[in-house]
């Protein structure tokens, strides 16, 4: 049991993983205001969308543009139960159908149409969030990856989906809310999510459920698999003349990236407070793979540190410049590909890790007897 | 569905509805010929096409601007200027970014997909900061304005029957430029054997960065036309690139005459389909026809069965 | 001859073999047998369809028409991962190794445990594993490179630890394609006293150019010509056939 622990969780990567989670679960609340600390949740709902493609597009090489689309699966289930539960008869007691969602009522619907029904219910709910994008998912790519398709092939197909399904939510605004999405949504089973307090227990419920994922994450790297995903994307071939069906770990890594995108977008709607097409499509799709990629696309936690940074720098852009963030987007596009594929993982791990460790070695050297000590302790 | 409608009345739909549907074509044509170039035969992923269509569209509003100012009388003849210059530009720009960044990612396609998705976006918001974010229109000289009556309930718009032309013009170009002539038997040299190319005395660099250039500056003679018959914003660009891509996917990408064959189908499918359902359902029932059929048949409708 | 083929049973039997890539019939008709713990050089010029044949057993490619059974199993209808668990395992060309993997994780993805989904994510790298590994890296002369990245080794090396990984298989029919094309004189020694070692116990299929190296290690040679048998048998009958002289000389 030892033996599997430390090879799933080496000691480096288990204090890394640690430091993420002091970061995100003690000095951001500590230091920001609830309206910054929200701010940092949403970022937080992407990176498990990155975390996912780091597992799909770094490990196994299949690079999805339609992410957004599983995020936005995931966000739409939450957001339907939320919303139904804002339209209570006594809530909309003014519409001309009371007890539908508000837009419905804009939309001449005089009743619910059946897929929103199950949506009562909060076991449902759970289960959909998960379930919908994953069985989504694995049609899509045992479609594909049964037929052997994969590259730049996978990566239009993926992006034709994220625009198709924009297309049908805006266009079908009487059953989706259309453009403006799903708004106006208020309690989970009473309990109000709007407050300053609820906010603090989502971010947290947030965090815990990222590291978690990270954790999955790392034990999906870590085992046969993700070998055996290294291996896949450097010789197909030779995987599958060693007895594997290669297609089955591609329909897997892919569901499993589905499943977190959509787990990232439940979050977000709950702490956001609404979810729209915007967050479906294609732009917010190809930007998503941006965090990844300037995380570091091999890279767990450079997923994580990507999706902060980028959208930290977007925020900050868009406060002050707004006409130069898509410049500064773009380039970031082109450089991290030519300059920096692997990111700032891969910086940490060329430039400031030898650094840092020589800087620990000579810190030793200085005072042997501590540093001895310390090594007593740990081992 | 066509109960409320005449026999008369039905021809007059379709044949209107078809005649919307092959200026949708021939915009698909012009878009999708450059990339089946760009795709099909170096398999680079262009995300930036669409913007480099959208620059020939600007250059040509910018064309008609100076023409209308200081060369009024030769306003009639200021398209032909203008594609001209959007050719050169476009070309010009290709050929820049060919050497800048395409070249060094050859070997990673999907890496190309994202840095010119990069590029895509550097280039609209300087689309946007230099013309503004509202859509731009070209005045059509009067030549190409009005209609031609065919019976009494079906017109043809000229600036459509024009497009068209072109469209036709351009097409026969690049299949005798690709089959014809020997620079394409070079450029297909290089696709299917690049050592043996190369070892047979072929540039193989230029070739690249002629084929990639050429491909965008078709993009940009395509923003031109396009201007005759839409209008430009600095994101129009983008609405088409998932469509022109699955035309050129779903025609088997390295098949010219696949791509046309393609572009004539899904633009057919979605005018038709347009008129009975809103635009967006008609939209999403194409895209969808097509991605299953691409999911069913992943080598696209021409496709030769090749040895691995 | 036709008596023996019905009484006995091969390991491998093509039967009527044919493959046709938009009319051009690269494997036409193609008939041969492969005996127990028989080492079978296939020769022939270039374009011959040698690659196709090794292509068409292990599923790579789909055959137009004719038969391949595999100790009874008709191999044709299976896909690639079934093939391997029954039994065949397929050396490629070039050697195809996972580059970025070490020496010792390129094996171990290649031990038969573990090979779905589930299996992969639950794998353990146990004493049996690790012992095994051990034991192929020795035969394969790399058991002082275990941890050293593929990527990094010599392209000989390459070669052997290619073979490794079908070892690690204990495949009943292997199938070597070109194993010593770009190796040293003093690695092809070593090679041809690699698969001295290995094809105990099992057949063999070996597509080579290096008569030398035929003559080393065949049983039996079939000689392909444009998809078809030219001559067959021992490696002295087919070197004085005239018809293998024309084509290999002629012009």
């Amino acid at each position: 049991m030892s033996y599997g622990l430390r090879s799933f969780l080496p000691k480096n990567d288990m204090i890394n993983i640690l430091l993420l989670a002091v970061l995100i679960m003690v000095i951001f609340p500590l230091s920001m205001d609830i309206f910054r600390l929200n701010l940092v949740g949403k970022y937080l709902s992407y990176a498990f969308v990155a975390l996912g493609l780091a597992l799909c597009w770094g490990y196994g090489g299949i690079l999805s543009l339609g992410q957004g689309v599983f995020f936005g699966l995931g966000g739409y289930c939450m957001a339907m139960f939320l919303k139904l539960e804002a339209s209570s008869p006594e809530n909309t007691a003014i519409q001309s159908t009371p007890g539908i969602p508000d837009f419905m009522d804009w939309n001449q619907l005089t009743a619910l149409p059946w897929f929103w029904e199950p949506f009562h219910s909060l076991g449902f709910t759970m289960i959909a969030i998960i379930a919908v994008p994953v069985i989504f998912a694995f049609i899509v790519s045992v479609a594909m990856f049964k037929r052997r398709v994969g590259g730049v092939y996978f990566a239009i197909i993926t992006q034709a989906i994220a625009a198709i399904l924009t297309i049908l939510i805006i266009g079908q605004q009487g059953y989706t809310g259309g453009v403006n999405g799903i708004t106006d949504l208020r309690t989970l089973n009473g309990w109000d999510i709007r407050t300053d307090e609820a906010k603090y227990v989502l971010y947290f419920l947030c965090c815990t459920l990222l590291i978690g994922s990270v954790l999955l994450a790392q034990f999906v790297r870590k085992s046969k698999l993700g070998r055996l995903l290294v291996a896949m994307r450097d010789k197909e071939d030779r995987v599958r003349f060693s007895g594997y069906d290669v297609s089955n770990f591609k329909i897997f890594i892919f569901c499993l990236a589905a499943a977190l995108s959509a787990l990232g977008g439940a979050m977000f709607t709950l702490q956001v407070g609404f979810m729209s097409p915007s967050f479906v499509g294609i732009v917010p799709s190809i930007e998503m793979v941006i965090f990844c990629a300037v995380g570091g696309r091999l890279s767990l936690l450079g997923a994580v540190y990507g999706t902060l940074l980028v959208n930290w720098t977007k925020t900050v852009f868009s406060e002050s410049f707004p006409e130069l963030w898509l410049f500064g987007l773009g380039a970031l596009f082109i450089g991290v590909v030519l300059a920096f594929p692997n990111g700032l993982a891969g910086v940490y791990s060329t430039y400031i890790e030898p650094r840092l460790s020589k800087w620990f070695k000579d810190l030793r050297s200085m005072r042997p007897p501590m540093a001895s000590s310390t090594a007593d302790t740990r081992s | 569905m066509f109960a409320e409608y005449t026999a008369s009345e039905l021809t007059s739909i379709f044949a209107m509805q078809g005649f919307a549907g092959l200026i949708l074509f021939s915009v698909f044509v012009l878009m999708a010929l450059g990339l089946a170039i760009i795709f099909g035969q170096m398999g680079v992923i262009n995300m930036a096409h669409g913007e480099f269509m959208i620059l020939g569209a600007y250059i040509t509003y910018l064309t008609s601007n100076v023409f209308s100012e200081y060369a009024q009388p030769l306003f009639g003849g200021y398209f032909f200027v203008a594609m001209l210059l959007a050719f050169i530009a476009t070309f010009a720009l290709g050929a820049l970014v060919e050497w800048a960044m395409i070249r060094h990612l050859y070997k990673r396609p999907l890496d190309t997909l994202l840095a010119t998705w990069g590029l895509s976006l550097i280039l609209q918001q300087l689309y946007r900061t230099v013309f503004g974010p509202r859509e731009v229109g070209v005045t059509l000289p009067d030549w190409l304005m009005g209609s031609y009556p065919l019976s009494d309930m079906i017109e043809i718009p000229i600036n459509g029957i024009f497009v068209m032309c072109i469209t036709l013009v351009i097409s026969v170009g690049v299949y005798l430029w690709m089959y014809r002539s020997r620079w394409g038997g070079q450029v297909r040299a290089v696709v299917q054997n690049r050592e043996m190319a190369g070892a047979v005395g072929i540039n193989t660099e230029k070739v690249d960065r002629i084929t990639f250039a050429l491909g965008c500056g078709i993009a940009g003679v395509a923003g031109s036309a396009f201007t005759m018959v839409g209008s430009t914003g600095p994101t129009s660009g983008q609405l088409y690139i998932v469509d022109t891509f699955l035309v050129v996917v779903f025609g088997g990408a390295s098949s010219l005459l696949g791509t046309i064959a393609s572009a004539f189908t899904i633009s057919q499918a979605q005018s038709t389909m347009e008129f009975f359902l809103s635009g967006s359902m008609a939209k999403v029932l194409t895209l969808l026809v097509v991605v299953g059929i691409l999911m069913l048949r992943p080598q696209g409708l021409f496709a030769l069965k090749i040895r691995h | 001859m036709t008596a023996t083929t019905m009484g006995k049973d091969f390991v491998l039997s093509v039967e009527g073999l044919t493959v046709s890539f938009d009319g051009f019939k690269a494997v036409n008709d193609l008939s041969f047998y492969v005996d127990e713990n028989e080492i079978r050089v296939i020769i022939g010029p270039n374009g011959a369809g040698k690659t196709t044949v090794l292509d068409l057993i292990c599923g790579r490619t789909r055959a137009t028409d004719g038969s391949i059974k595999f100790r009874g199993k008709e191999l044709t209808k299976m896909k690639e991962h079934q093939i391997v668990h029954a039994g065949v395992g397929r050396k490629f060309q070039t050697p195809s190794i996972y580059e970025d993997l070490t020496v010792f994780e390129n094996l171990e993805i290649s031990f038969p445990r573990g090979r779905n989904v589930f299996g992969a994510l639950m794998f353990k790298r146990d004493q049996e594993v690790i012992d095994k590994v051990h034991e192929i890296a020795e035969l394969i002369f790399l058991k002082d490179d275990l941890n050293k990245q593929a990527a990094l080794l010599s392209h000989g090396q390459k070669q052997w630890l290619e073979i490794g990984m079908l070892l690690i298989q204990d495949p009943e029919l292997l199938m070597l394609d070109e194993p010593v094309a770009g190796m040293s004189v003093a690695e092809r020694k070593q090679t041809a006293e690699l698969l001295n070692k290995i094809t105990k116990n099992r057949s063999v299929i070996v597509i080579e150019h290096d008569m030398q190296f035929v003559a080393d290690i065949a049983n039996r040679v079939t000689v392909l010509h444009q998809g078809k048998v030219l001559s067959e048998g021992s490696m002295d009958k087919v070197q004085n056939d005239p018809k293998v002289k024309e084509v290999y000389l002629g012009h």
